[in-house]
């Protein structure tokens, strides 16, 4: 495969002596929605970070090319925001370079906030006005990979549902890849091109959603009976 | 006499302002407590200038500084928080100079000594003002991001360690020149009081960054002032003022600006 763009193999990582993720091994070709499937401590977000650099590991992690990636991280709600007065624009100026008030008014619309948005404290935002600010604020950037680590968290089903088809239109448009934790089963099966599954008790698996959706591989992963409806 | 008072104005000026705007980046990451126990690191520096013999300002400052890197140090190794740290490198401090110095003769470290401030010192302490301002201004963007995810911050290309470092040296000085104001034990005061006025009437950052300064400096007039007319301990005195204006802030909470 040539448009691979990502090589993973017999990845381990250990944190404070225990072992979190033992000996995987999956391959991501350019364009992909990777879905990383697991339990609640399973290790997703620990994939996520150690694939971003951020964490010591064993094992092979290989970038194909270099690209630029963005990065919405677990947990960074408006709720971060509500020690400092920082504004909307405030917040985006922390990027470097800094952009220009032309571009941030074009991708707050894009994600569909308004222009006054710009001047309301990052921290009065709602959890769906403050998530989609987030993907604004990656998106600037302009990324070729994204890393999504639960960005509907804390958000209605309705608002999460809003997040992820803003996503896929720009996964779309911009022909990015896309690496995503969530638990939603149902966003898994709709969106995403490949599934990969990671749970403690050493049962992986990797391949495209229609695979891996299964109600076997699926009980598997999260050791309990799962109800999950299948979308035609 | 008066002349005596232009430089301690000069000088609390110039230190609040310094100590304010620091302050603005402390209150985010919840920072504001690591300044007090750096600057009790100046008493073993007293303790030791007051038994050697040498001017006791040149005994804080290392003493604070060396203080700083320790914290930082610490943090690299254990991961403890930096307020975890700051609370041993303090019993340290504090411990280890209460064995040594003579109690009697601590008043200038108790509640500093800006009203016999000297015509060297004072250029001292506005080169080493001006000299942290513009550091904070460089790191101010990248320890807000820092403030807000560090991840994020690493995925934009900033180098954490390094920043932290500078950011402890300049709290390292910001604290020793505030121990020349108010004295090492009130010194969180300049720190945690002006940017915490500015918050209750400020929306965005900028504002926020100036109101701050405005209001430190504003305090350390009035206290100093006031002080020297109604002959009240200095030191003290702008602590009270810097509390009076968070009173007032407080009447203004969100609804002016």
């Amino acid at each position: 495969m040539t448009n691979t763009l990502l090589e993973v193999k017999n990845l381990n990582v250990t944190l404070d002596g225990e072992k979190i993720i033992e000996n995987l091994s999956f391959e991501v070709t350019k364009g992909e929605i990777l879905t990383i499937l697991g339990p609640n401590g399973a290790g997703k977000s620990v994939l996520l970070r150690t694939l971003l650099g951020l964490l010591p590991y064993e094992g092979i992690i290989n970038w194909q090319q270099k690209s630029k990636i963005g990065y919405l991280p677990q947990g960074l709600t408006q709720l971060k925001f509500k020690d400092f007065p920082i504004t909307v624009q405030d917040f985006f100026a922390l990027k470097n370079p800094k952009p220009n008030i032309e571009e941030v008014i074009k991708f707050l619309s894009l994600v569909g906030l308004e222009k006054d948005t710009l001047l309301k404290n990052a921290g009065s935002l709602s959890g769906g006005q403050f998530q989609k600010m987030l993907i604004a604020w990656v998106l600037i950037s302009k990324p070729h990979i994204i890393f999504f680590d639960e960005p509907t968290s804390g958000i209605d089903i309705s608002g999460g549902e809003t997040i992820y088809s803003l996503l896929y239109q720009f996964w779309e448009k911009e022909k990015l890849t896309i690496f995503l934790v969530t638990h939603d089963l149902n966003i898994v099966s709709k969106y995403s091109t490949q599934v990969l599954c990671l749970n403690r008790k050493g049962h992986q698996c990797f391949g495209p959603p229609s695979e891996i959706l299964t109600l076997e591989t699926l009980s598997k992963v999260f050791g309990t009976e799962i109800k999950f409806y299948k979308h035609h | 006499m008066q002349y005596q008072l232009m430089l301690s104005l000069i000088s609390g000026i110039f230190i609040s302002g310094v100590a304010s705007y620091l302050g603005t980046l402390m209150l985010s990451k919840k920072m504001s407590v690591v300044a007090e126990p750096l600057a009790h690191l100046a008493f073993p520096g007293v303790a030791l200038a007051i038994i050697l013999g040498f001017n006791i300002s040149l005994g804080v400052a290392p003493f604070v500084i060396l203080g700083a890197i320790l914290i930082w140090l610490l943090e690299e190794r254990t991961k403890l928080p930096m307020e975890n740290l700051s609370a041993i490198v303090f019993a340290a401090g504090v411990g280890g100079a209460l064995l040594f110095l003579p109690v009697d003769k601590a008043e200038e470290i108790l509640v500093g000594k800006i009203e016999k401030i000297t015509y060297p010192e004072t250029i001292i302490v506005v080169i080493s003002s001006l000299l942290v301002f513009y550091i904070i201004q460089q790191l101010y963007q990248k320890m807000m991001l820092i403030n807000v995810h560090e991840d994020l911050a690493i995925i934009e290309g900033i180098n954490i360690k390094l920043y932290n470092l500078f950011y402890l040296l300049s709290i390292a000085i910001a604290v020793a020149l505030g121990v020349d104001l108010v004295g090492g034990l009130i010194t969180t005061a300049l720190i945690a009081i002006p940017p915490a006025a500015a918050r209750n009437i400020s929306k965005g950052l900028k504002l926020y960054k100036i109101l701050a300064v405005i209001l430190g400096v504003i305090a350390a007039i009035a206290g100093i002032l006031i002080a020297h007319f109604l002959h009240l301990p200095t030191g003290p005195m702008v602590v009270v003022s810097n509390v009076i204006l968070f009173l007032i802030s407080l009447v203004f909470h969100k609804k002016v600006f």
